[in-house]
């Protein structure tokens, strides 16, 4: 029986994506049958960060409206076999996709699958309710940011009015701001938000870099953010991995940076 | 020393994260209590039921809401009693 996941966050922009993409592979390269839908319907970018985004044909839209069956639907990763994507459509807009639609396309997947992982986009229209009511537990993505975390409290207010379990990922983290005092820590949002967290990912210049190759940092051996991502893969599968402490910048990386430019 | 530095490079004292954290405390404790006003309105008429037992109240004048002062919620209520009913009376 599959576990189905919501990845969502309220703010737009704050990594919702990104993690649904490296979960979604690092889970495939643990082995598990894994399929990937995105509901941004109009603003997809799934695809893109996959590399998948020249060999989509058909798309939810397609399926809600019985053109096709989902399995029609489904791309498949050339490298990872097991891993499938469910793309949206970019020109339909987030109407087209009613929740009970969804609902029932979601239910129909659950055999074949070990994990769904559904791509929410921003806001808490229609759109976050077609997203969420096929899900078993959410993930919530923020950011240690004033706005970001307002946000987050809202969805996660919604999400337990619908009785979702919650867990969460704090994305971007800037270790040397933490340290200096100008960026909410941990202990701060853990305090705010009280949600059990799941996942510490620093900000990294590789995510911009694979996701201009298609390639999430989930399988970059030397990417910090990578790193932070394959923790997150193991505590979903039920690990108990501890929070890493990340590098801060030594007093001469310090000085280099005044100094350098 | 290292304060002495800091306010003559202009940083301020206060740390801008703990700052965060409190505002955010704040405006929070507002986000969460900020019910809507269907709710507020049946708050009002299922106190109005429990209380029209025992008293009779000028309903059109009774205020219900939400106050926050720094660091917590209260519902607050303002119901003008008319006449508080014959069995209630104390003897
Ligand atoms: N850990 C990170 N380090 C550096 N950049 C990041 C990180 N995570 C995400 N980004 C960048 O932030 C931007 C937004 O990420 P992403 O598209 O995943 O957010 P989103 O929540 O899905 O956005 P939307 O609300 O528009 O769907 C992207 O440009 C991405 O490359
Ligand atoms: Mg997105």
């Amino acid at each position: 029986m599959s576990e189905v996941i919501v990845i969502t966050s309220g703010k737009g922009g704050v990594g919702k994506t990104t993690t649904t993409a490296n979960l979604g592979v690092g889970l495939a390269i643990r082995g598990k049958k894994v399929a990937l839908i995105d509901t941004d319907t109009g603003l997809r970018n799934l695809d893109l960060l996959l590399g998948l985004e020249r060999r989509i044909v058909y798309t939810l839209v397609d399926v809600v409206q019985k053109r096709v069956g989902y399995g029609q639907a489904l791309v498949r990763h050339k490298k990872y076999t097991d891993l499938f994507l469910l793309p949206t459509s970019q020109v339909a807009d987030k109407t087209a996709i009613d929740p009970q639609e969804m609902l029932t396309i979601v239910q129909a997947m659950r055999n074949e699958f070990d994990y769904i992982l559904i791509d929410c986009p921003a806001g808490i229209e229609q759109g976050f309710q077609t997203a969420v009511i096929g899900a078993d537990w959410a993930i919530v993505v923020t950011m240690p940011e004033i706005a970001a975390v307002r946000d987050a409290d809202k969805i996660i207010g919604k999400l337990q009015s619908e009785n979702k379990n919650i867990k969460l990922v704090v994305n971007r983290i800037r270790p040397q701001m933490v340290k200096d005092g100008t960026m909410l820590d941990m202990t701060s949002i853990d305090d705010i938000l009280s949600v059990d967290c799941i996942g510490q990912i620093p900000d990294d210049e590789k995510v911009v870099d694979s996701a201009n190759r298609g390639i999430p940092v989930v399988e970059w051996k030397n990417s910090a953010a990578g790193s932070a991502y394959r923790d997150v893969v193991s505590r979903v599968l039920g690990e108990d991995v501890p929070f890493k402490p990340f590098e801060t910048e030594g007093f001469f990386t310090r000085l280099k940076h005044v100094f350098g430019h | 020393m290292l304060e002495a530095l800091k306010k003559i490079f202009g940083g301020s004292s206060a740390k801008s994260s703990d700052l965060a954290h409190q505002r955010l405390k704040f405006v929070l404790l507002n986000d969460r209590t900020n019910i809507s006003p269907e709710i507020m309105e049946n708050i009002k008429n299922d106190i109005i039921q429990v209380i029209s037992k025992y008293m009779e109240i000028n309903q059109n004048a009774m205020e219900v809401s939400l106050e926050n002062d720094s660091d917590s919620v209260a519902l607050v209520a303002s119901i003008p009693v008319s006449s508080v009913k014959q069995k209630n009376r104390r003897r």
